[in-house]
């Protein structure tokens, strides 16, 4: 896929009638007792949003220091995670597991969220495209706490003699090695395709928005040109949707990588001092879910300051992984308005 | 949506010629593809269905039992030894109490950002604005909560009560209820507002009495949307709001159940039947509260008099 085949063309730089037209009404204000309160009103309200935001930060960072210095493990490449004195932890094994989970999520999601956007916007007739978009809108509607039950529940005994299938045949890959001592489905490869389903929505419904926005123009000329509807769609939908796609899956990303109460009842944590494995086989704990863990703990002591430790560490990662969707949504508008 | 359809039979005007000419790998990979949104589509609806059916099928007699919406779970014995579901009324009721709260904290705040956003914001201010609303849209509700926490507990040494769940939902709200309100005042007819001013009316009043009116359903669809997602999210309250098994109606004393908290509550012992039964009932009621709400959010936006 070359995006050369239809770049940008001209077409993307022409205003379309039914493009909104920039708002022009700043002078508007007559400088009254009302007009003034209200201005500041809103834009008080605006900047208490990017307050919010730089507490946490603060709040959490300010939190997490005490009890750092304290810390006689080092913090990034430990897998311990010991709050008791000798305070000992490190975030090695909840990052894997972290990052295992989210990225297993992703590559499930991406494929089917692209697959059923390009179904919702091109191929579906016309009476189902509605209904079908509302009902997968429905999968985000199910609070994590049910896809939590239903997956550990229900799910993982369906999974386990699957995973055991894989593992025996693949077992010689590390990352799907069996892990001794871990037995039924509840593991890391499977928490990520719980994640999968979950982050499917949004990527889609972001998918779709994007993919519907391709210039008509763009998709007569393939047709023109005599290409079927998939080869249409591989040299006008998809070059035009990339950005749009990558930006979901990272906002799909953030998403996982946050989740909490699901992968808290999925997953089976370890106990202190298990070896390490590579396997997507194996229990652990995320951030989210090693900090819910530990929530009737919380005394606001040093033990809870490591627990904040962690929260800020997710802080940042999803802090980068919107920032980055952002910044590829942004650029694409500059493209295209 | 495109009206445009394949040409799928059209051989081209001049007739098949070497380039319109369609060879046999090329239609098979079209056929294929087709084949595969079908697949990817109908696949993703067996979660959806396969978590419905578990639900409502293992839920729908507590649902149906009047004690469930009466009672709270007060006289519980250890599990094993109980013998009655007993009621889910309290964690009904800390439900939608801590969303209500968490709404009357989050909607002024969202939609005045909205029109901050809309109607005031210009250059590198409302940038930042819009940034920070899509940063805090995607922390995890467990930061939120870790923040609220930090702030509440540990800086103030204040005692933990029910409305501190709500300031960390609203943290969750604030952004939902922001965006879905940006879509629709960014709708309202430029004109209406030109409108307002010829007739001299200051900006404050036209939007209050012009433009919200006018976005006013779509907001509403914005603000039962947030609700929803709030009124689902477990993370937080395990943090900050303890749980309760008796009624508790109030926000700020005590502690207070709520539908997610019953169900982590029951689920350590979900081998015992009645435990069982207790998580079911209350997942099904949680699930059918946030549909009820996302259709009724979904249904007012019909109304809305601006639409994409």
């Amino acid at each position: 896929m070359t995006s050369s085949i239809t770049g940008r063309s001209i077409v993307d730089e022409t205003p379309s009638p039914e493009s909104p037209t920039p708002l022009t009404a700043d002078r508007a204000g007559t400088g009254r007792l009302g007009d003034r309160l209200f201005g500041v009103a809103a834009t008080g309200a605006g900047l208490s949003v990017v307050v919010i935001v730089t507490l946490v930060a603060v709040f959490l960072l300010a939190q997490a220091i005490p009890a750092l210095a304290q810390n006689h493990a080092n913090f990034v490449f430990s897998t311990q995670w010991r709050t008791s004195t000798p305070m000992a932890f490190g975030i090695a094994a909840l990052l894997w597991a972290t990052v295992a989970t989210s990225l297993v999520a992703l590559v499930v999601a991406v494929p089917f969220s692209v697959a059923i956007a390009l179904f919702l916007t091109e191929y579906s007739p016309r009476w189902l495209a509605k209904p079908a978009a509302a009902l997968i809108d429905l999968l985000a509607a199910v609070p994590s706490i049910v896809y939590g039950l239903w997956g550990g529940y229900v799910v993982a005994q369906k999974w386990a003699p699957i995973q055991e299938g894989i593992a025996t045949a693949l077992g010689w890959i590390p990352l799907l090695g069996k892990v001794p001592g871990i037995t039924g489905g509840s593991t890391i490869f499977f928490v990520g395709l719980i994640l999968a389903i979950m982050i499917l929505p949004i990527i889609t419904a972001l998918s779709r928005e994007v993919f519907a926005q391709t210039p008509i123009a763009h998709k007569e000329g393939a047709y023109a040109l005599g290409a079927t509807k998939w080869e249409m769609i591989r040299t006008a939908v998809l070059p035009f949707g990339r950005p749009g796609v990558i930006s979901a899956s990272m906002l799909g990303l953030g998403r996982a990588l946050g989740e909490t109460i699901a992968v808290l009842m999925i997953l089976s944590a370890l106990p202190q001092g298990t070896a390490w494995s590579w396997s997507l086989f194996n229990g652990g704990s995320t951030f989210a879910s090693k900090i819910e863990s530990a929530a009737a703990e919380f005394t606001g002591g040093l033990a809870t300051g490591a627990f904040i430790a962690a929260g800020l560490v997710l802080f940042i990662l999803t802090f980068v992984v919107n920032a980055i969707a952002r910044v590829i949504i942004e650029r694409r508008k500059a493209f295209t308005e | 949506m495109s009206t445009l359809t394949a040409p799928e039979t059209a051989a081209g005007p001049s007739g098949p010629s070497q380039f319109s000419h369609r060879s046999g790998t090329r239609g098979t990979k079209n056929v294929i593809a087709t084949g595969v949104m079908w697949a990817a589509f109908l696949v993703a609806l067996v979660p959806l269905a396969w978590i419905m059916w578990v639900v409502l099928s293992k839920g729908w007699d507590v649902l149906a039992s009047a004690t469930w919406w009466q009672k709270d779970q007060s006289g519980a014995l250890p599990p094993g030894f109980d013998h009655a579901v007993r009621g889910g009324r309290h964690a009904v009721v800390g439900t939608l109490l801590m969303a209500t709260l968490t709404s009357v904290i989050a909607v002024p705040i969202a939609v005045l950002t909205a029109i901050y956003l809309v109607e005031y914001g210009r250059g590198r201010t409302a940038r930042l604005v819009s940034f920070m609303v899509d940063i805090l849209s995607g922390i995890p509700s467990i930061v939120a909560a870790l923040f609220i926490f930090a702030v509440w507990v540990t800086t103030f040494g204040l005692k933990l009560v029910p409305a501190c769940a709500s300031l960390a939902l609203a943290m969750l709200m604030i952004p939902v209820v922001t965006r879905s309100t940006e879509e629709m005042l960014k709708l309202v007819p430029n004109e209406l507002r030109e409108a307002s001013y010829a007739l001299g009316v200051p900006k404050w009043r036209t939007i209050v009495k012009v433009v919200l009116p006018t976005a006013f359903s779509g907001i509403v669809t914005g603000v039962l949307l947030g609700f929803a997602r709030v009124a689902g999210e477990t993370a937080p309250l395990l943090l900050l709001a303890a749980y309760s098994p008796y009624l508790n109606q109030n926000l700020f004393s005590g502690s207070m159940g709520a539908l997610p908290t019953l169900i982590n509550n029951q689920f350590l012992n979900i081998a015992d039947p009645i435990s069982a039964d207790r998580v079911w009932g209350a997942a099904a009621t949680l699930i059918l509260l946030v549909l009820v709400i996302n259709l009724l959010g979904r249904l007012v936006g019909r109304f809305a008099k601006v639409h994409r």
